[in-house]
This record gives structure tokens, sequence and C-alpha cells, in this order.
């Protein structure tokens, strides 16, 4: 035992900290779901349909459980029934696509139709792709328009429409008017991991080994598909190697459970790179209409926003584009509207940035369009229509720094000496331009739940079930915990991904760090309350527990958010309509950085999100077969090493008064306004605006012959 | 005689001896993950597209995803669990750790792996589509961002720490020659044009 005694008070808090996990990373010895050895494992494949719309008429089952090593044949014929009625985190229903094997039903080209379980991954996949499925094919509908007679508005994750003021009388007063349509596609996440999970029973108890956002947000769905105590689920994910929402309950981990159950022995299911097409939710294409009417001096008297998006007919998942403008800018009239339309395809899902990410791509392309029309710089165009309360809400905004962003990103970029007439600069046979928008994202807590034990030998421990999906998490709640506790880093260990530690938010919606940090911190709180001087500490330490909920729910309401000016410079060859990004710049305000070393990698991760999203990502999905074209990486394209030129970001001071940790997050905002600055820099460059992603050389040819 | 559907082979791998038998299907990245648990080799996407699995086969960098563990068979192989001696981290794994040459660390053995075998590459002056000048006379181009962006290209990274990544394996080349004409202006921060 020891006792404590005053130690001198250190801020760990803002200084760079490689991640404490990092030697395990770079020397291959941190164990991701599917490195995980277990004795006895079965490996499961699963057999995934090939018609869009159908119903499975009979599946072959008894040749293949002939073939060597063959352990099982799952499929909706015996399989376990699973309980679809109930609402899991944040009150959002189960997606069906988790459910499988349930009935006879194909709702989707790619829909799981059996899991074949065998002694070696050999075997597996040679005796599902043997596995022979009779299916009565049905009609199936995946065709896609801005126009589609079903589409219906729907509220998502925030309300489908808002509206305010007269918009076709402020429209018909205005001095400038945009009114256009912009389209993104299809896009996927692709995680570098792909998802995996091991399950088995022991001793009674379910352990899954999972690659997920939330091992707690895992257990809940599985003890609820599977009629299970909560408290008798244990998901472990120690390292994810990847997530941007796609992470949560999804098939494989279900089958994975069921062939455990069946066989009593470990199954391991893990996704191959073209089956996340289909099983790892995407973003749904976007089809937006904007409409902005101005004055001549530039200020906004009409924003209208309209965002069509798809979903599948199981699961209505709205991606909520038109939600941007609901906090960005003001209007005397102001309208969004998020419609969806159901068709045959996979549920689309969360993926960085939902919503904002492609509504921002429209939004701020139709503000640079409405500069252009006022002759006023983009810049100021922006600054000229900050607003001081939630446009839609009417609240308060808890810091809004966009302007602070913007004036250091113009100094830095050079922005100043900028040339706003559009091609009228080369480089060879390069034509330049640059350009710039605006980004935000909300920023949110939610009830956690966490444990620090102040061990015997001085150190502490801090249990919570973080993720860590690259974010680096796990190092900065280790820098919070160490200044809240009043102690150095290294005496700080900080375990997460294991559902035994509580229930706590999962990393997503930018939202995890804050909420950990605040959970962390009121645990640490009271645990210097017990460790006054002279506190003697047993063998077994001394462990508190902290909840957040009550002092989440007491929050003041606010408008929370961070935000961010995106700078960039593009050639682009006329003869070939290819597009390169030269450079990238981007100046946030996201509350207080914890790990500078760490946060630098999020922003710019998330703006070379946005060069991807400009320039490669597509998923084109054929209409006569229902499914994607080329379901792998070569395909489709994500942006690789040459892709990506010199990409800096920074940020300026964003303090938040009423909040106790003062972060904001920092995953998703990165992305946001991205792929917009690039669109924006390629008008600049050519003067042929680029309103459709990806702008694909075809479209930058095409583009050029019509302005001709 | 029936058809044999698996050998007994041996592999040499990070300097060691493994004799196992393999089903012939098993290829080199199963064999290493499931069979001697070295699972520092990743797994991205089992179709050569990622360069997640990439290893050094003879010195040369391989994706272990597209070979059969029988044609490996004699050959040496060095995964990331044989890049740093005794508890010294090999030049670029430890530019990888300071520098933050990643996020979520998956793609990161086979980056490392990559850098290295693409360090040698460039030492015995094997030109990329980067290269100005690609005569064998003019002997290895300078190691500037675009040639490692280039040669790195194999490597995703979908958290795209693409930035870290260029500067911790320039700073590894640096580390290696430091006569190096290495252009380390990605670590210079400077942003006005």
């Amino acid at each position: 035992m020891t006792t404590t005694a005053q130690k001198t008070a250190v801020r760990a808090v803002g200084t760079a900290h490689v991640r404490v996990e990092g030697r395990d990373k770079v020397t291959g010895a941190a164990r991701y779901a599917g490195d995980v050895p277990f004795t006895g494992l079965g490996y499961g494949w699963l057999v995934l349909s090939t018609v869009a719309r159908g119903r499975i008429r009979d599946i072959a089952s008894a040749p293949v459980l002939e073939m060597p090593g063959v352990l099982a044949v799952l499929d909706h014929r015996g399989a376990p029934r699973l309980n679809t009625d109930y609402a899991g985190l944040m009150g959002i229903r189960p997606d069906p696509t988790c459910a499988v094997f349930q009935n006879d039903t194909v709702p989707h080209l790619g829909w799981p139709v059996a899991l074949v379980v065998a002694e070696t991954p050999e075997q597996a996949r040679e005796a599902a792709e043997a596995l022979v499925v009779d299916y009565e094919v049905l009609p199936h509908d995946i065709e896609f328009h801005g126009d589609h007679p079903d589409s219906y508005p729907a509220d998502g994750h925030m309300p489908g429409v808002t509206d305010k003021g007269d918009l076709e009388a402020e429209l018909a007063a205005s001095a400038a008017v945009v009114d256009e349509e912009y389209t993104t596609p299809e896009e996927h996440h692709h995680p570098m991991e792909p998802h995996a999970a091991t399950a088995r029973w022991e001793d009674g108890r379910l352990e899954v080994v999972d690659s997920n956002q939330g091992a707690t947000w895992v257990v809940g769905e599985l003890a609820n598909l599977f009629s299970l105590d909560p408290a008798s689920v244990r998901v472990r994910s120690e390292h994810v190697g990847g997530g941007f929402g796609s992470k949560g309950v999804r098939a494989h981990q279900v089958a994975a459970v069921m062939a455990a159950t069946i066989l009593d022995r470990p199954v391991r299911v893990a996704l191959t790179r073209p089956q996340m097409f289909a099983l790892a939710g995407h973003r749904s294409p976007t089809v937006q209409r904007v409409r902005l009417g101005a004055d001549a001096d530039g200020r906004l008297r009409a924003l209208d926003h309209r965002s069509v998006s798809r979903t599948g007919t199981i699961y209505e998942f709205v991606e909520s584009s038109a939600g941007v403008a609901r906090t960005m800018y003001d209007a005397d009239a102001h309208h969004t509207e998020n419609r969806v339309v159901r068709l045959d395809v996979p549920s689309p899902t969360f993926m960085r940035a939902p919503g904002e990410a492609p509504g921002s791509f429209a939004l701020e392309t139709a503000l640079d369009e409405l500069a252009e029309k006022c002759g006023i710089d983009p810049i100021e165009l922006r600054l000229r229509n900050e607003p001081d309360k939630g446009p839609v809400s009417g609240l308060p905004f808890a810091g809004r720094n966009l302007r602070a962003c913007f004036e250091e990103g113009a100094g830095r970029f050079g922005w100043g000496r900028r040339d706003p007439r559009p091609r009228v600069r080369r480089d060879g046979r390069w034509l330049l331009g640059t350009g710039t928008a605006a980004a935000s994202f909300q920023a949110g807590a939610a009830p956690s739940t966490a444990a620090i034990t102040a061990e015997a030998d001085g150190r502490f421990t801090v249990r919570i079930s973080a993720a860590d999906i690259g974010t680096g998490a796990r190092t900065a709640l280790t820098l919070v915990a160490a200044d809240a506790l009043d102690a150095a880093p290294d005496q700080v260990t900080v375990r997460i991904g294991d559902s035994d530690f509580g229930p706590a938010m999962i990393a997503g919606g930018s939202m995890g760090t804050r909420s950990w940090s605040l959970a962390i911190t009121a645990a640490a709180t009271t645990l210097r309350e017990h460790l006054v001087p002279g506190t003697v500490i047993p063998a077994e330490g001394i462990t508190v527990r902290s909840d957040t909920t009550a002092q989440i729910a007491a929050l003041t309401n606010m408008e929370r958010h961070s935000y961010g000016a995106q700078f960039a410079e593009v050639a682009v060859d006329p003869a070939t309509g290819e597009v390169r990004v030269r450079r990238m710049l981007g100046v946030f305000a996201a509350g207080r950085i914890v790990n500078p070393l760490t946060a630098r990698g999020q922003f710019t991760g998330g703006m070379i999100w946005g060069i991807s999203m400009a320039l490669h990502e597509e998923a084109v999905r054929d209409p006569a077969f229902g499914g994607p074209v080329g379901a792998d990486l070569a395909n489709y394209h994500v942006a690789t090493h040459a892709d990506v030129p010199r990409v800096e970001a920074d940020w300026v001071d964003d303090t938040d008064p009423d909040d106790p940790v003062g972060i904001k997050g920092i995953g998703e905002v990165g992305i946001v306004g991205a792929a917009a600055a690039v669109a924006n820099a390629v008008w600049h460059a050519t003067g042929v605006r680029q309103r459709h992603l990806p702008i694909r050389p075809d479209r930058v040819l095409t583009a050029a012959g019509d302005d001709a | 005689m029936g058809l044999s559907t698996s050998s007994v082979i041996t592999l040499h791998v990070n300097g060691e001896k493994h004799t196992l038998p393999v089903d012939h299907r098993t290829t080199l990245l199963d064999a290493l993950r499931e069979r001697l648990d070295l699972t520092g080799t990743k797994k991205g996407c089992d179709q050569g597209q990622c360069g997640a699995c990439t290893v050094l086969v003879d010195g040369r960098r391989t994706v272990a995803c597209l070979q059969f563990a029988v044609a490996a068979e004699g050959r040496e192989i060095t995964t990331i669990e044989g890049m740093a001696t005794g508890g010294r981290l090999h030049p670029v794994q430890q530019a990888f750790l300071d520098l933050d040459g990643y996020q979520c660390g998956y793609c990161t053995p086979g980056q490392i792996c990559s850098a290295i075998g693409m360090l040698a590459e460039h030492a015995a002056g094997w030109p990329s589509a980067a290269s100005e000048d690609v005569r064998p006379a003019a002997g290895p181009a300078p190691l500037t961002p675009e040639e490692i962006r280039e040669r790195m290209s194999g490597n995703l990274c979908r958290c795209s720490a693409y930035p870290s990544i260029v500067e911790a394996v320039a700073r590894a080349a640096d580390a290696d020659d430091a006569s190096s004409a290495a252009d380390t202006s990605a670590q210079s921060g400077e942003a006005a044009a």
C-alpha cells in the first residue's frame, strides 16, 4: 500500500503525445478482431444473394455438408429466431439487415442467405461458393432520380422539414438568384480493416471479440436480438481498424453468434472486401436543389435547400443533406427539406459527416455561385451572412468562430492576392484555380460511465467502454485523465474497448471524446475528493465510478458546433480533364484540442476524404442486376498517396465556458466543405461549374464542351 | 494415387524455420496469420488491391494475399514482426511512431514493410513514374515527397494519414542516408503560396 501525497500540477492536454498504443501498432503486436487466436476456431463464410429481389425457393445444403471440413450450413430454415421489435441506442430501431436468416425474402442484391462454417478458411470459402441457392426472381427497382414519384419527406436523425418566411416572394425580390441542382454519388466507408467478429459461449456467457465503434452498443443490440440478459454478453474490441460510421451491429456478428450457439465452439465471421459493398452500409446518393436569393450586397433573403436520398425497402435511413443550412446561414425566407425514396438496395447508414458532407458540397458551391453573381469575394459573402443565433432554432451559439477561421486561413493561404476572375492562370498545360468553403459539425455529448482506480502503487487505471477507431481516443483520454487526476500521463493507464466497463457513448457523431472526457473528469473529481493527503490506498486500490446522465441532461441547450474554413488549389488539364489538388489548408475552431499530434491527422484525414469525395469516389449500381459494378478497391477509387499533395490543418482558439471539458469533437468537421472547396477551385481554374460529384475527367471535358 | 491437396512445407520467416502442412489453396497471408500466429500482416482486401498484407520476400515487397504459401517455400520472408532488432525499432517504424504516420493502424504494417522495400528499390536506382530522369546512369532520383507518394501508392490508408506517412518515410530515409537529397518540404509547415 502507499500513502497519497500532493502532486505538482501538470498539464497534459494541449501538448503533443505519441499514441500510447503506437509501439504495438508499428510492430504488428496490436491485435485487431480477426487477429485474436482461439482454440477450436470455426471459420464462417457468408453466402450473399445473387438476385436483387426475390424469394429463396431452396438452398442445396446437403451436398455442401458433405464437403471436407464443413461443420454447418445456416439459413432461414433452421437459424435461431431473432427479436427485432425494440429501440436500441438513442432510440434507433435495428436495421433488419442485421437480422439474418429469418425468412425467405431477398430485399436486395448481396443479402445474406446462408452461413457456411468449416474447419479452415479455405474449406469454408470453397463450400460457400459451391452452395446452390434457388431463387424465385422478382422484378426490382434501383433507379434513383431526384424527381422519383415515391419520395417523401422523412425525419431521420433530425426533423425532415423546416420552413419560415415566404420563399417565392423573397426570391422574386432578390437582386441575385442561384437555382441549381447538385448531385453526389453512392459512397462507401471501406475502413481498411474489414468487419470481423468471433463469438463463443464461455461458462454460460456470450463472448464476442469484434471490431466496432462501441462495445456496449453491440452488447445492447445482441442482447435484444437474441433475447439475452445484457449482463450475460461481453463484447471486446481493443483495436479497431477504422469505422467511419460503418461499424455497428451487422450481419456478421449475428451470424457468428448463431453459429457459435449451434456448434458450441468459437466461430469467426469476417466480411470480405466485396461483401462490404452490400453489408457494411454506405452513403446514399443525393440529388439536391439549392435556391439562394440575395440583395446586391450579398445579404441572403431566401435560402431553399432540398435533398432527396435513397434508402432500402426494409429500413429508412435519411441522408440529411439539407440540415446543414439550419445552423450555417439565415435568410428572411428559409426552407430545408430532406426526402427519401425506398428502392431495392442495401440500407445506407451514417458515414463520416452524414448529411453535412454531401449537403455542404451543394450549399457551399451554391454560395460560391452567388458570390460570383454578386461580384463579392466568397469569404466576404459568408461573413456578411454570419447569423447571431441559430437560424432555425433561435438558440444562442456556444462559440461561433468561423470568422476567425477564415481570417487566419485567408492570410496563410494567400487568399488576399487572389484574382477572382476564372480561367486566367496557367502553369504549362495546367489551368490553376483556388476555392474556399465553410465547414461546421455539431458538437454533442451523450451519457457515459467511467471508473477510475487509484492503485496501491500510486498509478491510476481508467476503465471506460470507449472505442479508438483511429481517432487517438485512447491517448486523448489518457491526457484528459492525467490532468483531471493531477498526475503525469505515464502514471495513467486507460483501458477501453470492453463492454464490461459499463455503458458509454460510441465513437460516432464526433461525440466520443467529449462524452468520455466528461465521464472521466467526473470520476476523477470524485476520486480526488477521496484522496486527501495521507489517504492509505489498500492493495485492491480505491475505485470510483461516474455516470454523466444527469450532467448531460443539465447541459445548456445551445447551438454548439465546430467550424472550419477550407481552402484548395487545383490544377486542371483541359486536354484530358484531369484535376489535381495541389494543396489544401483547413483552419478550424473546434473547442479544446486535446492532443495536437493526433488532432492534426483527424482534420487532414477528413480533408483528404473531401478530396476523395470530390474527385474519386463513386459506386455505380447497375440497374439490370442491381449491384455495384466492380465491387472492390480497384474499381471503387479512394484517394491514395499520389492523389494527396500538401494538406495542412491548423486551429484557432475556441473556448466554451459553459462546457466542463471544452471539447467539441474533430472527427467529422474536416470533410465538411472540403469537396466544395475543390469544386469551387475547379470553377476558378476553368470557368465551368462542377455540380456533380465526383469531378471525373469526362465531366470536366463535357462541361468544357458545353461551355465553348 | 489420389490427387494431393496439401503438402508439408518449410517457411523461412523472420529468420526462423517453420515446417507445417498446408492446404495448397492457402495463401502466404493466411499461412502467416492463421497457422503461424503472425497476425501483424493484415488482410485488407485479400485481392491485391490495398497493400495491407505487404511483406518482404527475398527483400522485395510482395502482397502476401496473392502468393500461395507453397510458392513461398525456401524464400526469406520478413514480416512486420521481424523489422525491429532486439528492442530497437527500425528507423521507419520509429518515424511512423514519432510523426503519427497512422491512425487506426491497420494499414500500418503494410505501409512500413512497403516503405522499407521501397527505400531499398530506390537505393538500387529503380526509377518511378515520378522520376525526372530514368536513365540508369542518372542514379537514384532525389527522394522528393512526390517520389515517395508515387512509390507508396500501392498502400491505401483510408484514415488518410498520407501526409504524416510521407513525412515519416522521408525522415527515415534521411536517417538512413544523411546525404540524401530528400526534400522534406512536407515537414516545413509553410502554407502561403
